[in-house]
This record gives C-alpha cells, structure tokens and sequence, in this order.
C-alpha cells in the first residue's frame, strides 16, 4: 500500500484516509478495508455468554438461562438424541441491522469482496480453537449455481483455511418458516460424501449465522455419526 | 454460464465442458436473423424490447430464451467487455475504475470471474453473465384519440420553452432548458410528449431522485390520463410493464439498451460529478442511436454554463417564474468564526436577531447548516427562543414527518442539512444558510437554497439571507446567477416591474 494511496471502503464506498500513524507503519500488512465509521457499527460478542452457543446474556433476562447455558441450548441439551452433538459454537459479532445489511449484501447480492470484511476477525478466532478439518455448511446445487459462490465456503478460502466439502444438501425446503418443533423433528437435510475420513478427528463447522442452531446440530450429528471426536462450530453472526 | 459455438451459434453449457468459454472471451457472438416462420412469445417481446437484462431478471426458462435467440428475435451481449489494455469494462454501467471490480471463484462459469462491484445492486454482472436483449418487431400500442388532456395554460417563458422541446424531439436534436427553480418545468414538457406519442416516439423522462419520479407519476397520468406510463423506481412493480412513456430513476435506465427515442433528463446537476457520469453513460445507453434529448435543470455546472455562454450548446432559458415576480436575491452578512460561537453555546448575534425577528412576526424559516454535528449544536440555541424547532437531515426517520408538519405550520423553523435543497417547497417562507463559506455549498446548492423563498403567488417574496466567516467564489457566483436570471426576465418581459 502506498502512502497517499485512498482507499475506498469495501462497505459504504467513503474514501479511507491513509493511516499514517507509526503504528500503521510499523504494520504494513494490516490493510483497512472499510472506514471507522462501518467498523464502529460492528458489535463484537462480548461479556458473559451461554457456554454453548454464544448467546449474550446481557440480551436475555434471568428466566430464559439456566446458570451458564440458555434456554434454548437446556432445551437441546436435554434431549438425549441431541445431548453434547453441538460442543460449542462461537460468534463474532452481534447479528444487528448493520450486520445483517453486509451479509445480504455479500451472499444474496453476491459480493464476494465482502468476504475481505471479516476475514482477519475470522482468522483471529479460529487461532484460539484446535481443530483438523473445516467444514463449511454447504448450499444445494441449485442455490450455489443461483449465487455464485458458497458465502461459508468463500470465509475459509480467505482466512487462508482449507475447506472439507464432504457436506451436502439433501432437498432445499425453506426452514425459516417451520416452528422449533418441527425444525427439530425435521428429517435431516445433509448427507455425507461416502468415506469421508474423519473419524476421532476435531471438526469446526462454519456457517454466516447462527440463528436457532438447528442446522448445524444436524449437520453435527452426521459428522458424529460418521465418527468425529468433536464438532465445534464458528459463525459470522449471533 | 458457460458457451460453445455450434453451426454458428451459442450453446449454453451449464459445466466447464470442453472448448467451452465464457461470453467475455468469446471472440464474436453470432446474431441469428429473425425467422419469419416462428411464433415468438409476445410476453417476451414486452419484457426484452430495448432492454438489457439478466437471466435472473427473466421468469421464461432458458430453453425458452435460447429457442428466440437461436430463431433470431433475441440478442446476447457481453456484460464486461476489455479495454485495449486488457483492463476490464462494465458494458451496463459504463465503470472501468479497477477498485470498482472484484474477482471470485465462480460456480457458475467454474473460473476465477471478474465482477462489477458498481452496479451490483441491479444484479451481479461478471465475465460469464450475458445481457439479454430483442432483436424482433417492437410492440405496437395503439393511440388515443385524445392524448393531451390536461388544458391548464402556460406563462410566456413557458411557451417558449415549450415550443423549443418539441421542435427538438421532432427533429431529434439535443437541447437544455434551463428553468429557474419555480419556473414551472413539468407544463413546459407536455407539448414535446405529446408530440412524440403521436408520431409513435417511445420517450422517457429520467432523473436522479425517486421522490420526483414519484412526484411526476400522478401529474403525468393526469395529463395523458389514456396513455400507459411505466413508473420506474427501486422496487417499484412496472417493472416488466413496455409503455410508451415511462418515467424512470436514471439508476433504472441502466436495464434498457437503445429503446428510446426521446429522452428528458431532469435534474442532471443533483449528484457529484462521478456519479453524474455514471448516470450519464446509462442515459446515452438507453436511447436509440437516433433520438433526442432534453436536458432539464435550474442550475447546470460550471462547464455546461460555459458551452451556453460559447454557444457550443443549444439551450433556452426560462428566467422568470411563471408568477412574474423576480428571484429572491441572497443578501450576504458576515457572522464572524460561527462554529466557535456555537462550541461556545452561543449563535452569533446577528443570526440571533435574524431568528429573533422571524419569531416576533410568526414567519415560518428554513435554516441550512453545512454539517449535521453543527446543525445538532445549534438546534437546542434555537429552540430555547422557538420551541416549535426541528432539525432534519437525510438520513433522519422522521424526515417525513418533518417535512409534513412544516407544511402544517406546526414548526416555525426548521433546521436542516442540504438535503432539502430540492423539491420540497413551502408557501411562505425566509431562508438562511449559516456557514455559507463551507465547500459543501457550490453555487448550485446555493441556488437551489436561494429558489426555496418566494416559490408561491400569494407570497412571491422572501428573504434570503447567507451568514459567511469569509465570502467565497460559490456564493458570489450563486448570487450573480440569480441576479443575470432577474435582469433577463425582465428585459425579455417576463418579470412584471
Ligand atoms: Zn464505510
Ligand atoms: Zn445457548
Ligand atoms: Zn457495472
Ligand atoms: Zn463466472
């Protein structure tokens, strides 16, 4: 990066001014890819959350947690068939308005650049976890054809990860507008590649967000079905 | 999507089968010619003529759309085409910026894909995506008998004006009108519209804001009450709907290819000048190699004032408002290092006296702040005089509703940001700008401001006052603009004296 060069932000398109304080210099690798203004509008996840999902607290009143584990992750928990599928998930950010503006923007409209956005944030978390395969929550064939590119696939591209794509879509109903109940009781939408080596392996699942935690317990239960140690999973949003 | 070339023709392939390319590396696209023996959809005619869309934009299966193109009645383009310099181009949106472009691993064309990052929001076009457009006969809609009904009259400057804009559609020339704010535009257009329907000329009337094109929608249809118009806007639903008048967002017109003959751009100077240029290369886009276009604005820049003045370019002034009354001239006034009086918790005191006085004679005031942060400083100092204050700037929620009860006389003053430069027009009111020295008021803007005052018959005067800490070039200009507009109106006896 050269030292007058402008930047435009990937996000709002406002020129970035070069950061030419001495710590900028001294860490010329580190590009600014959007402004301060769209980076002040991400909420990282922070202060105590539920154990397994990474819910914040501080957005859930007292009834709907039991001690370090919410609600909703009791309610799985308890359940035997689904009981330690998911071990843990973590989330970067909160799944606000801004937020959910940028993932449209980069999975539906379909611009990729975007990716760029949360890659070094990405990178960072995946550093603290111990982990042998990244499998990214796959799109059926006719909806990776539609966009262009798998969004979770593209994330572990960028971080410099190598991406296992031994996951696939069954059949594409809209979840979104199913009950819990019945997500629950959904037949499962994933289906394995035969052999797909990973048994006694640690597999971290990534997917944009993390909304009733439906998807990835089911694609968890295959995995560990199929044989895998622990599957842990990371998404973009909470 | 991926093409091979087959007796002379495109054949897509959903894979990367072999001596497959994609339709930016094609050398040429072979062009079928339309067979007279086959049945060609009409829908598809409705929905392709002189457009340039995606397949996602088109509900017809593929097979259906490569059966008209290999029968000759549809075309495909490239979406990104190659400078000399191997540089990429977006066809639809005319960007060649490389920071407008991005590159991604494609599941549709299985290669790294260059795609236009600038034009994104009307649909991802990359280098596998072609642009769809009709290669047969144009839909033919019948005429009313009656075209014109609107029998309201037009002021002199007007009628000049008027006559000026059919002439040019007639004969296909480029023409500027240059109207000053109130001078009543949308009438002058009508003659020329009518003039182009009845000699069956698709026209469109374009321009940068969705508020106008919603504004115009409803006089326009009340005007040509039996003509169809397709009202075009982000999510707006004529968005399939071929009518021989259409009135469009100019964001919009980047899906039409050659399909006008006459094209009216309103409000060319309402963007800076990179996005102008955009808008520009989607209005040049979207009329027909033959056709005319009339520009339209109150305040054209610095360039296109100069070609009047050279007589490089074919314009008509309206100089005067149809009321007869002269333009309000701002009056300058010096307030000192404002933005240190207002750190300070105070207005400088001759714009305190100019508040003061509005507030004893109950005069409704638009107040222009440069910032919306200076703005917000000063809105609490305002409103301890005049409780009944508001701010607005753009990307307030209740910028609406502000608007709606200044119109109600709820608010005497309302402060706001650029934003209301335009459009919105209240009866009776002064205008101030605090800060007019700021870059952000060019002498358009200031115009603009300046043509809120005195916009009614009943009260066709207002005072327009500009607070400086140092005159610049933009208000001088500004106010020598207005004054020209004043002297012509009333040498050409326009302006009653
Ligand atoms: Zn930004
Ligand atoms: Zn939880
Ligand atoms: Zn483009
Ligand atoms: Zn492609």
């Amino acid at each position: 990066m050269s030292f007058f060069f402008l930047d435009y932000c990937y996000i709002c398109q406002e020129r970035i001014l070069p950061d030419i304080s001495w710590k900028a210099l001294f860490s010329p690798e580190k590009e600014s890819f959007i402004c301060t203004d769209c980076r002040g509008k991400f909420e990282r996840i922070e202060g105590e959350t539920c154990r397994i999902c990474s819910r914040p607290f501080q957005q859930i009143d007292n009834p709907f947690r039991d001690e370090d584990v919410c609600y909703d992750c009791f309610r799985w928990e308890e359940d035997p068939e689904w009981q330690g599928v998911l071990e843990k998930n973590t989330s970067m950010f909160v799944y606000n308005e801004f937020l959910r503006e940028v993932i449209a923007k980069f999975k539906y409209r379909g611009d990729y650049m975007l990716v760029k956005v949360f890659s070094e944030s990405f990178r960072k978390k995946v550093q603290g976890l111990v982990v042998d395969v990244f499998v990214p929550i796959p799109l059926s064939e006719e909806r990776l054809y539609e966009r262009g590119f798998n969004q979770t696939e593209a994330i572990l591209i960028e971080a410099g990860l190598q991406p296992s794509n031994i996951l696939t879509r069954i059949h594409t109903e809209k979840q979104s507008k199913k009950s819990r109940t019945e997500r629950i009781h959904l037949p499962q939408v994933f289906q394995l590649l035969p052999n797909p080596q990973i048994e006694g392996k640690k597999i971290l699942l990534v997917d944009d967000i993390y909304t009733t935690g439906s998807t990835l317990r089911h694609a968890a239960k295959l995995l560990k079905q199929a044989g895998a140690a622990t599957i842990q999973s990371i998404t973009i949003g909470r | 999507m991926r093409f091979i070339l087959f007796h002379n023709k495109l054949i897509p392939q959903k894979t990367n089968t072999n001596g497959s390319k994609r339709i930016s590396q094609m050398d040429l696209i072979p062009q079928p010619q339309p067979n007279p023996n086959y049945p060609f959809n009409p829908k598809l005619q409705l929905l392709l003529s002189g457009k340039q869309l995606l397949f996602d934009d088109i509900p017809f299966p593929l097979e259906e759309i490569q059966e008209h193109y290999e029968n000759g009645y549809v075309t495909y383009r490239k979406g990104i085409k190659y400078t000399a310099g191997k540089k990429p181009y977006c066809v639809r949106c005319g960007n060649k910026k490389p920071y407008w472009f991005a590159v991604y691993p494609c599941a549709r064309c299985q290669e790294a894909c260059i795609y236009c990052r600038r034009c994104l929001m009307m649909g991802r076009i990359s280098e596998c995506t072609p642009l769809i457009g009709w290669n047969g006969p144009m839909p033919d809609a019948p005429l009313p008998s009656k075209i014109l009904a609107w029998q309201g009259s037009l002021s002199q400057g007007q009628l000049e004006a008027s006559k000026r804009v059919v002439e040019a559609i007639l004969q296909n020339k480029e023409w500027l009108i240059w109207a000053v704010c109130g001078a009543g535009k949308t009438e002058v257009l009508f003659a020329g519209i009518e003039a182009a329907l009845a000699t069956k000329k698709r026209i469109c009337i374009a321009t940068p804001r969705t508020d106008v094109v919603l504004e115009l929608t409803p006089r326009l249809k009340s005007a040509f009450p039996d003509i169809p118009i397709a009202s075009l806007y982000g999510g707006s639903e004529d968005r399939h709907v071929f009518a021989p008048l259409t009135i469009a967002t100019t964001h919009q017109l980047l899906r039409f290819y050659q399909a006008f003959d006459a094209m009216i751009l309103d409000e060319v100077d309402a963007f800076p000048y990179t996005v102008e240029e955009a808008l520009q290369h989607a209005a040049v886009q979207a009329r027909k190699l033959t056709s005319s276009m009339i520009y339209l604005t109150a305040t054209p820049n610095e360039k296109w004032q100069r070609e009047c003045r050279t007589g490089k370019r074919a314009f008509t002034t309206i100089p005067a408002r149809y009321h007869r009354h002269p333009l309000s001239v701002p009056e300058f006034v010096w307030c000192g290092n404002w933005k240190k009086s207002l750190r300070k918790g105070k207005l400088p005191e001759n714009v305190l006296c100019w508040i003061k006085t509005r507030l004893q004679n109950n005069k409704q005031s638009l107040l222009f702040f440069p910032h919306i942060s200076l703005m917000e400083e000063a809105l609490p100092l305002v409103k301890k005089l005049a409780p009944a204050t508001e701010a607005v700037h753009a990307e307030d929620p209740c910028r609406k509703d502000k608007v709606q009860r200044m119109r109600k006389k709820e608010i005497l003053f309302l402060l706001t940001t650029t934003i209301l430069e335009r459009g919105v027009t209240f009866p009776n009111i002064d205008v101030a700008v605090i800060g007019a020295e700021d870059l952000i008021f060019t002498e358009s803007a200031l115009v603009q401001i300046a043509g809120r005052a005195g916009r009614s018959k009943e009260y066709p005067k207002g005072v327009v006052t500009f607070f400086h800490y140092g005159k610049t070039n933009e208000m001088i200009k500004a106010k020598r603009q207005i004054v020209s507009m004043n002297r012509e109106g009333i040498a050409r006896g326009l302006i009653d004296v």
